[in-house]
């Protein structure tokens, strides 16, 4: 395919980046309730439908709970439809987030990252869409405003092709508020990269259909003497697509980058990776930040490398494995916690890691929690800090460590 | 598992009748129409009607007379509660019954 030469530069924050690739996917439906961070998005969307420059429609909701209900049924029924939110209005729509998942509905949402209350706070962390994590949504962390804008677009192709919702998500304020040159694809370009959606459902009075009636636990026979599956089959069904989604995620990556020039053919990206024997390991715009301590460790002598995760679910255990063989201290940074254990991130790579050949020592550190400032220098020092135990053998510790003044 | 030949990926079935089963076994008192008073019946034309528009299992057929499928309505009187006319009455399904059989 012929690169995409007509793409420009704009100086756009995070919000516009997701508002935009919504528009270039060209969906139809969107329905959103604002909130802090996200506000701009829903915005921006209502601007461009009520400008005539996006055909879409705009369904004004009374909160977070009917935006997605509103995702759903008109997926359902075949259209391309886009959501976006953050914390509290993402808790708000746990229980849709089952049923678009549940009904294998491409909705694609934008969370923009943010902490929960108890106490109030507006400003980032991942706790949020961290805490929705088991409802069966493919998850995506960008880590700066291109990627936010190109991982949009991707997802309606990857969930439209395994039929999975798909969660783009990043940092409120960080990248959200925050203004970096971003390179739009033309409009031509994604319609040659993005075809239109194929439901699997169907609206046709012709030929009524039922969906999401009670499903019993065993399969049972229907009305036309087929034996249909019963709740627990359906469940199966949704574990392997996301399981087998990861070939489709790094090829419609790899299909981007033959179009636009930027390749997410990888669940991760690797920061001097080929030589390090210390890695850290983060999500979003943190891993960012996390390049800037490697920077500090390799002038102190030390061989540091950052691997990103972009994908958290399917989670890529295999390729991670490999990615890290050569480890023997692996810093794991987290913006979330599942309280009374640890960061999620290190859960998913300690597990991973088990019956592998990596006998790395693991530390979690939680940053950044509420807005928290994460600094380069804290991440060294917290590397500095953890090679200084493993020396004395300790591999792992029961429960992470915070870089904050308890 | 032999569930495959079902190529569903999510809840999805065709509307069919009775695929609960002869829901009608449910019932623990079922409609008893008064034709006499029944509107259509005593204009003798399509009319009214409440009862046919009112069943959430459409069961009740549109026509003079109306016929209740007693195979699937499950008894929930709401066309003993919608009939202008009164027409219809909810009756306990065992003293139907055994009234029939002391018949």
């Amino acid at each position: 395919m012929e690169r995409d030469r007509k793409a420009d530069i704009q100086i756009l924050d995070g919000n516009h980046a997701a508002a935009l690739g919504a528009k270039l996917s060209r969906v139809q439906v969107i329905a959103a309730y604002p909130i802090t961070p996200q506000s701009p998005v829903t915005e921006r969307l209502s601007e461009f439908v009520e400008g005539g420059t996006l055909n879409a429609e705009y369904v004004a909701v009374e909160s977070e709970h009917s935006a997605l209900a509103v995702c759903t049924s008109a997926s359902i029924v075949g259209a391309r439809t886009f959501t976006a939110t953050s914390s509290h209005g993402l808790a708000y729509m746990h229980e849709m987030l089952h049923w678009a998942a549940g009904t294998r509905l491409p909705v694609v949402l934008a969370c923009v990252n943010r902490a929960i209350g108890a106490p109030w706070n507006v400003l980032n962390d991942q706790q949020d869409s961290i805490s929705q994590r088991d409802t069966g949504w493919i998850q995506i962390y960008a880590r700066n405003n291109q990627e936010i804008l190109d991982s949009v677009i991707q997802a309606y192709k990857i969930a439209e092709a395994v039929y999975i919702p798909v969660m783009v998500c990043y940092d409120g304020y960080i990248l959200s508020h925050t203004e970096m040159p971003v390179d739009v694809p033309s409009q031509n370009n994604v319609d040659r990269f993005l075809p239109p959606y194929k439901p699997h459902t169907t609206l046709e009075p012709s030929n009524p259909k039922n969906y999401n009636l009670v499903t019993l636990a065993n399969p049972r026979v229907n009305a036309e003497g087929v034996l249909c599956h019963g709740y627990m089959e359906l469940r199966y069904l949704l574990q392997e697509a996301l399981q087998n989604s990861r070939e489709t995620i790094t090829m419609v990556g790899r299909e981007f980058g033959e179009l636009f020039g930027r390749s997410y053919a990888s669940m991760f990206w690797e920061d001097r990776m080929k030589d390090a024997d210390i890695v850290i390991v983060a999500m979003g715009s943190l891993a960012l930040e996390a390049t800037v301590a490697a920077d500090v460790l390799r002038k102190e002598g030390h061989k540091a490398g950052v691997l990103g995760l972009r994908v958290f679910r399917p989670f890529p255990k295999g390729d991670l494995v490999k990615a890290l063989e050569k480890s023997r201290l692996i810093v794991v940074l987290d913006k979330n916690i599942s309280y009374g254990s640890e960061g999620a991130t290190c859960s998913e790579i300690k597990s991973a890691l088990y019956g592998s050949s990596v006998n790395a020592g693991i530390r979690n550190f939680i940053v950044g929690l509420g807005g928290r400032d994460v600094k380069a220098r804290e991440l060294a020092d917290a590397v500095n800090k953890s090679l200084a135990s493993l020396k004395e053998g300790v591999l792992n510790n029961e429960y992470p460590e915070w870089i904050c003044y308890i | 598992m032999g569930t495959r030949d079902c190529r569903h990926i999510c809840g999805e079935s065709s509307p069919g009748i009775g695929e609960g089963g002869r829901t009608g076994e449910w019932r623990s008192s079922l409609p008893v129409i008064d034709q006499k008073k029944c509107l259509p019946v005593r204009q003798n034309k399509p009319a009214c009607f409440q009862c046919w528009l009112y069943c959430p299992d459409a069961v009740i057929s549109k026509t003079v007379p109306i016929q209740i499928n007693l195979e699937y309505c499950k008894g929930c009187g709401i066309c003993a509660q919608v009939c202008p006319a009164q027409a219809i009455a909810m009756v306990n399904e065992e003293d139907f019954h055994s009234e029939l059989g002391s018949k």
